[in-house]
């Protein structure tokens, strides 16, 4: 629905009771990053702990949602159980349109109920019920019971945790429709410390049009150039699991706990091959006709002599890059079998699988033990690394406990800090160099996706440190818009700034449209604010010593650049984040 | 000129994008709705996980029709019905009588059916869709009497 302010239903758990509030800002905050931020701002609390019952967690849309294609994400904002600062994770699956057709520009849950609980709204429905049978139980079966339980199979959004995110493991997503997630900075524990198992959104209203001619036209020709150009063949077709093959070739994929950037039997968990061996087929997030999400067909003998049953599980390169290259797990079935244990968890499979690379290492190296690890770990060894993903999403004992608040303070204790693969959380699976190193460690979300450090350094542009915080400063910026609107990042190269602007206009969104680039801007610093006034200190991350011992395609990773990188992106962290006045 | 009908013959091939749709609700009922349409797209989940779309089956006899008590659906030749919303009186008829629930009641009762225009086909992108020549009516042999328990 096209309006001026923002609608937001505000639900406190502790009474399952909620209220719509109109709230002012869609000309300056626009919707999403800029909505979650103002949320935050009004109804956080920088100073007190995330798992204060009294925090939010907000699930914001923006003004584009629903009314043109890969306009199809949702951001989650929340204090983050990782590092105790303020948040955003993104998830597409049928969440944003749910939330659209629920009639809501942002949920916002704060308190904590009683029992295990599920909140279920919609445009016409506001019910927090119990759900203490559920507790305990896998994401799959858990989405399953609920499946069943509430009308409106397709038109709706199934959010959910699994056990890691009730332990609290800042490890812990919030699975989105079974194939999508809230994946990093533990949104799992964060509805889990509200004792929330899952969220139900139904998306059951209708809206008149926007009028004027200007609408229906325009929606076709960026379907027509999203579709008819080969511009997201390479999500669709092999999907981001390409850039396997790709960053092995150019030396830039981390591989087994980054002790090398490149693996000469890669061609085992390749896209290639995992689209000639295990795909079964491709689904999309609702309102998107391009369809990356590739789902992987997982064929397990329970008993012999020919007792078969199948899976479908999702990957994507990051996946594949922290479950199988960080592992040294080269089968595309052994990846699947962990992603399916890590699913099962609720587990982030980045965040686990870069966490066990770092405890296979520290065993070798003899800080850890079988005592630890229950299991002995061996990169390679699939088998024991599904068992130890079990532990992990578990808390089976308090060294998995210690590692599922992330492998930074796992290694501050048994030692071993100088390889663990933590870039301000654990790395994405891209070891290109300096600028991405810097732009993961400092950057908004710790995401390879908050700026295009790796592209940065692909196309090798000297090593002026001022340039490149620039860069990411600006890219950051046009970044921002995006995930303000809400945008698929996949379809950055067709919506510039101009487009935005021609789309809010034909909806309705005239005033907005014309102050694109001081929304972005002051979107930004606003997060920035938020983020360092709840406690972040850009200048004392630290960026591990194996990443300065990494060579590329470009030779050894330059340190002393490195750090030129990192005062120089803080100082303009300090500026953009800098009190208002 | 023979009217075609809208088909799904290839929905093994559905991504579960709504284009579909959302076309039909934008393009046919100026609306931005998952609902509002002639076409609706579920998820199957359990064994055959995949996607299924709610179709509308052109009936000819249509039983939509047939229900209508006012003419505001009317059998439309090939197949599916023609609808004159002005004449709806928001009974439910229609609805209660399709087979295969493909009209939607909106809240306040108004039925939103496919009426085979056929502009929602361009928008899958996967081709699961398509506007086809009707079957041969099936009238039925008029010298057997109607089977009635
Ligand atoms: S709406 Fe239902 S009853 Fe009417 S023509 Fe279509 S399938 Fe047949
Ligand atoms: S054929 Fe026309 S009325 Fe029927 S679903 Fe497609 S767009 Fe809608
Ligand atoms: S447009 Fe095609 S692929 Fe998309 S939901 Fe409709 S039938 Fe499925």
């Amino acid at each position: 629905m096209i309006r001026d302010y923002f609608r937001v239903l505000r639900v406190d758990l502790a009474t399952g009771r909620g209220r719509i509030e109109e709230i002012d800002g869609r000309d300056t905050q626009a919707g999403g990053s800029g909505l979650a931020a103002l949320l935050f701002d009004r109804m956080g609390f920088p100073d007190r702990g995330w798992e204060d019952p009294a925090q939010p967690l907000i699930l914001a849309i923006g003004p584009l949602t629903g009314y043109f294609p890969l306009m199809s994400k949702v951001v989650c904002a929340f204090k983050s159980p990782y590092h105790d600062q303020y948040a955003e994770s993104h998830a597409g699956g049928r969440a944003a349109l749910s939330l659209r057709f629920a009639d809501l520009d942002a949920l916002v849950i704060t308190g904590k109920t009683r029992r295990p609980s599920c909140l279920v709204v919609g445009s016409r429905t506001l019910e927090v019920q119990d759900v203490p049978y559920l507790w305990g139980k896998s994401v799959q079966r858990t989405g399953r019971v609920l499946r069943n339980m509430f009308v409106g199979s397709g038109h709706r959004s199934i959010l959910r945790i699994g056990p890691a995110g009730e332990n609290r493991s800042a490890l812990a997503c919030i699975n989105v429709d079974s194939y999508r997630h809230f994946g990093r900075l533990g949104g799992g524990a964060a509805m889990g410390a509200k004792n929330l198992k899952a969220i139900v959104i139904l998306g059951d209203a209708s809206f008149e049009l926007p009028p004027g001619k200007a609408y229906a036209p325009l929606f076709e020709k960026i379907y027509g150039q999203l579709t008819a150009t080969t511009m997201m063949d390479k999500y669709h077709n092999l999907g981001t699991a390409a850039n396997v093959a790709v960053l092995n070739r150019i030396q830039a994929l981390p591989c087994r706990n980054l002790q090398r950037t490149s693996e000469t039997d890669i061609v085992g968990i390749t896209g290639e091959t995992f689209a000639d061996r295990t795909l079964l087929r491709n689904t999309a997030c609702a309102g998107c006709p391009v369809g990356c999400i590739h789902l992987g067909f997982l064929r397990e003998k329970f008993k012999e002599p020919n007792q078969y049953l199948y899976r479908q599980v999702t990957y994507d390169h990051e996946p594949i890059f922290a479950l199988g290259a960080m592992l040294s797990v080269l089968d595309p079935f052994q990846v699947l079998t962990l992603l399916e244990t890590a699913e099962k968890a609720g587990l982030d499979v980045m965040s686990a699988g870069v966490a066990l690379a770092w405890a296979t290492e520290a065993s070798d190296k003899g800080l850890i033990s079988a005592k630890e690890t229950l299991v002995p770990l061996k990169f390679g060894d699939a088998g024991a690394y599904v068992q130890a993903v079990t532990h992990l999403g578990l808390g089976a004992n308090d060294f998995y406990r210690l590692l599922g608040r992330g492998t930074m303070k796992a290694a501050e204790h048994y030692g071993g800090s100088d390889f663990a693969c933590v870039l301000g959380q654990e790395m994405a699976g891209y070891a290109t160099g300096e600028v991405f190193f810097v732009s993961q460690a400092l950057g908004f979300r710790h995401s390879h996706l908050d700026a295009g450090g790796y592209a940065y350094d692909q196309k090798q542009k000297g090593k002026e440190a001022a340039a490149a915080v620039d860069f990411l400063v600006q890219d950051e910026k046009a970044r921002v818009l995006l995930t303000s609107m809400v945008a698929c990042l996949f379809a950055r190269e067709v919506y510039k700034e101009d487009l935005l602007a021609e789309c809010l206009k034909a909806v309705g969104y005239g005033n907005l449209a014309e102050t694109l680039d001081d929304v972005a801007r002051r979107v930004q610093e606003m997060r920035w604010r938020i983020r360092l006034k709840t406690g972040f200190v850009p200048e004392s991350v630290s960026i591990p010593n194996r990443f300065k011992q990494v060579v590329t395609w470009q030779g050894p990773v330059d340190a002393e650049y490195m750090e030129s990188l990192q005062q120089a992106y803080s100082q303009r962290i300090r500026e953009m984040g800098k009190p208002n006045v | 000129m023979v009217m075609k009908i809208l088909s799904t013959p290839r929905m093994e091939r559905c991504i579960g994008c709504h284009s579909c749709s959302l076309a039909c609700a934008r393009l046919v009922y100026q609306q931005l709705s998952w609902d509002k349409a002639g076409i609706r797209i579920r998820s199957t989940g359990g064994l055959s996980t995949g996607f299924e779309a709610q179709p509308c089956l052109a009936c000819d006899p249509a039983p939509c029709a047939l229900a209508c008590p006012t003419g505001a659906f009317g059998q439309r030749r090939g197949g599916g019905v023609v609808v004159k919303r002005k004449l709806c009186i928001r009974c439910g008829a229609c609805a209660a009588a399709c087979p295969v629930d493909a009209i939607y009641l909106d809240p306040a009762g108004e039925p939103f059916v496919c009426i085979q225009c056929g502009r929602c086909v361009e928008f899958c992108p996967h081709d699961c869709l398509e506007m086809v020549e009707p079957p041969a009516a099936t009238t039925g042999d008029a010298s057997l009497p109607e089977a009635r328990p």
